[in-house]
C-alpha cells in the first residue's frame, strides 16, 4: 500500500508560488496536476527537459532506412522493372514515400511512447488524486513513507496550507495500480 | 518602457565599409570582366532580386501576424517594417536592369535578343508577355504597390505610437495587411517569372514563384534574427527573451525544410516527365554547376535540418548567428544557381566581383534597416498585443 500527502489549489499562480516555496525549503514533491499547462512551472520543478524528440528521430530514422530498403528491394533487386525508362533503383520516385513513412514512424512512435510515459495507455490501471484536477483544482502531491514521523506530516500540511492550499488530505492506493476514487 | 535605438558610428562605419567592397567589386568586375559584362549585370541582378525578397520577407511578416493575430513578434514589430526600407532603392535598380535589356546594354534575357524569336516559335508565342511598355509597367507597378503598402502599414504602427491606446490603427493596419497579403502572393510569383524564370526562356516551371519565396523566406528570418540578435547584444530590446530567440529560429527550421520540400518538387517532377522543354534547365545545371548544385542541397537543408534539430540549439544565440550567415549564403547560392548558368553560361564563377558585391549588398541593406529604425520608436508600446510579446513563453 502507498499513501499520498495531496495539496488542492485553487489558483495557478498561488500554486507556481506554492511550489517555488516548498522546493526552497528542501520538501521532495511527488508530482503535479493541473488542468491546463502551467508556464514555468517545468522550470519551477526542476523537470528534466521531454525525451520524446528522441524517440522521434530514432523511429524516423528507422522509417527512412526502411522505405528506402523495401523500395528497393522489391523494384530493383527482387524483381526488377522498368518503369517509364527509369533506372530499376529510382531514388527520386521512392522519397515521397520515404518521407510519408518517416513521418509515420514518428508519430505513431511518438505517441505510444507518450501514452506509456505518462500511463495513458488503453486498460492502464490510474491513480486518481481527486476527480477535480482535470476542472478547477491543482494538485501537488507527496509520497509518505513508514519512517515518516508524525511532526514531518504536520509540517508538511501546515506549509502546505502556508503556501495557499484549499485542501490538505491523505490518500491510500494499492500496490497494483488503484481502484477508482469514491467521492 | 521605451526605447531609441542609436545607430553606432563603429556599425556606421561597418556598414560604409561594406557599401564600399560592394563597389569595389563592381569596379573589379568592370576592369576584369569586361569582355563578359553580362556577368556583372546578372550579379547585380542576383543581389538586387534577393535582398528584395528579403526586404519583402520584412513586411510579409507584419502582415501575416497581424492577420493571424500573431502577437508574440510585437517586441521586434519594427525591425520587420524597416526591412522594408530598402524597397525603394531595390525599385531603382530593378528599373535600370529591365530598361537594360530593351536597350541591349545587357544580354542576360534570352528573349531580348533582337530577331531571336523570328526562328524561334517558341519565344515567339511568348513575346506578347515581353512587350517593353508591358513588362516595364508591371515592374514598376510591383514596386509601387509594395513600396505603398508597406509605407501605410508603418505608418500607422508609427501613429499608433503617436496617438496612445485605441484600436483604430490596429482594425486599419488589417485592412492594409490583408491587400498586402493578396497583392504580394500574386506578385511575388509573377515576378519571379519576370525576371529569373524568363532567363531561360523556353523553359518553365509551375512551382517557381513558391520555391523563390521559400527561398528568400528563409534569407529574410536570417537576417532578421541578425538583427534582432545585434540589438539584444548591444543593450536595446531586453524583455525579448529566449521565447522569442527560439521562435525565430524554429521559423528558419520550418522554412529550409519548405525550401527543401520545393526544391525536391520542383526536380522530380521535371525528372519524372522527363520532357526536354523541362529537362534542359537540370542538364545544364548538372553539366556545368554540378557540385554547386548538391552544394546547395547541403548548405540550405542539411545543415540547418541537422544544427537546428533540437531545442536547446535554436535557443543559443551564438549558434543562430552562425546557421544565419550559413542560410544567407546558401540562398544566395540558390539564386546564383538559378540565375547564372542562363544568363551567363560558362563565363559564370564565384569570384572576387561576385562576393565582394553580395557584401556590399548586404551593407547597404543593414544600413538602410537600421537607418529606417533610429527614426522610431523601437517598441510599439501601444500595441494591442505587446503585453502579449513581452509574456511570451514557449
Amino acid at each position: 500500500m502507498e499513501r499520498y500527502l495531496i495539496g488542492l489549489y485553487k489558483d495557478d499562480e498561488v500554486l507556481l508560488n506554492a511550489v517555488k516555496e516548498i522546493k526552497a525549503q528542501g520538501i521532495a514533491i511527488d508530482n503535479v496536476f493541473t488542468p491546463f499547462p502551467v508556464h514555468g512551472l517545468d522550470e519551477a520543478l526542476e523537470l528534466r527537459g521531454s525525451r520524446l524528440h528522441t524517440v522521434a528521430f530514432i523511429a524516423g530514422a528507422t522509417g527512412t532506412v526502411l522505405a528506402l530498403v523495401f523500395m528497393n528491394w522489391t523494384a530493383a533487386i527482387n524483381y526488377p522493372y522498368t518503369v517509364g525508362g527509369k533506372p530499376e533503383a529510382a531514388v527520386p520516385a521512392f522519397i515521397p514515400i520515404t518521407f510519408e513513412v518517416t513521418v509515420l514512424f514518428a508519430a505513431v512512435a511518438m505517441t505510444l511512447a507518450f501514452l506509456k510515459r505518462n500511463n495513458l495507455f488503453p486498460g492502464a490501471r490510474k491513480r486518481i488524486f481527486d476527480r477535480r484536477i482535470t476542472d478547477d483544482h491543482f494538485a501537488i502531491t507527496f509520497e509518505l513513507t513508514d519512517d515518516m514521523t508524525e511532526q514531518e506530516k504536520d509540517h508538511m500540511t501546515l506549509t502546505l496550507k502556508e503556501t495557499g492550499a484549499v485542501e490538505v488530505r491523505e490518500k491510500d492506493f494499492e500496490e497494483e495500480g488503484d481502484a477508482l476514487d469514491e467521492d | 518602457m521605451q526605447e531609441q535605438f542609436q545607430f553606432s558610428d563603429r556599425a556606421k562605419k561597418i556598414c560604409y565599409g561594406l557599401m564600399g567592397a560592394g563597389l569595389l567589386g563592381l569596379l573589379i568586375g568592370i576592369l576584369f570582366h569586361y569582355d563578359t559584362p553580362d556577368r556583372i549585370w546578372a550579379n547585380l541582378l542576383l543581389n538586387n532580386y534577393y535582398f528584395m525578397g528579403i526586404s519583402l520577407i520584412g513586411i510579409f511578416f507584419v502582415a501575416v501576424h497581424t492577420i493571424g493575430f500573431g502577437g508574440w513578434y510585437t517586441i521586434f514589430k519594427r525591425v520587420t517594417e524597416s526591412m522594408g526600407a530598402f524597397l525603394p532603392i531595390a525599385g531603382v535598380i530593378m528599373l535600370v536592369i529591365t530598361a537594360g535589356a530593351f536597350f541591349h546594354w545587357h544580354g542576360i534575357y534570352h528573349w531580348s535578343h533582337p530577331g531571336v524569336a523570328k526562328h524561334d516559335p517558341i519565344i515567339a508565342g511568348k513575346m506578347p508577355y515581353f512587350q517593353p511598355v508591358f513588362f516595364i509597367g508591371r515592374i514598376v507597378a510591383y514596386f509601387l504597390l509594395w513600396i505603398g503598402l508597406s509605407w501605410m502599414i508603418r505608418k500607422l504602427s508609427l501613429q499608433e505610437s503617436d496617438e496612445g491606446e485605441g484600436l483604430n490603427q490596429y482594425k486599419k493596419s488589417k485592412v492594409y495587411s490583408a491587400l498586402f497579403l493578396i497583392v504580394f502572393a500574386v506578385t511575388e510569383s509573377t515576378i519571379s517569372w519576370d525576371l529569373i524564370m524568363s532567363i531561360d526562356t523556353h523553359w518553365y516551371s509551375t512551382l517557381f514563384g513558391w520555391y523563390n519565396f521559400s527561398s528568400y523566406f528563409v534569407g529574410g528570418i536570417a537576417f532578421l534574427i541578425l538583427i534582432v540578435i545585434y540589438l539584444k547584444k548591444s543593450g536595446y530590446l531586453q524583455p525579448a527573451n529566449d521565447s522569442h530567440i527560439h521562435d525565430l529560429g524554429k521559423f528558419m527550421f520550418a522554412f529550409s525544410v519548405f525550401w527543401a520540400y520545393l526544391w525536391f518538387s520542383q526536380y522530380m517532377l521535371i525528372w519524372y516527365g522527363n520532357i526536354p522543354e523541362e529537362t534542359v534547365y537540370y542538364k545544364e545545371r548538372f553539366a556545368n554547376f554540378s557540385f554547386l548544385f548538391w552544394f546547395n542541397f547541403v548548405v540550405n537543408f542539411m545543415v540547418p535540418f541537422l544544427v537546428l534539430m533540437t531545442r536547446k540549439a535554436k535557443r543559443r544565440m551564438n549558434l543562430l548567428i552562425v546557421v544565419s550567415f550559413i542560410l544567407l549564403f546558401g540562398h544566395w547560392l540558390d539564386y546564383y544557381l538559378m540565375i547564372m548558368p542562363g544568363a551567363v553560361g560558362e563565363a559564370a564563377g564565384i569570384g572576387l566581383t561576385e562576393i565582394l558585391v553580395a557584401v556590399g549588398f548586404f551593407g547597404a541593406f543593414a544600413f538602410t534597416t537600421l537607418n529606417a529604425l533610429t527614426k522610431v520608436p523601437l517598441l510599439a508600446t501601444n500595441n494591442p498585443f505587446f503585453k502579449e510579446s513581452l509574456q511570451h513563453h514557449t
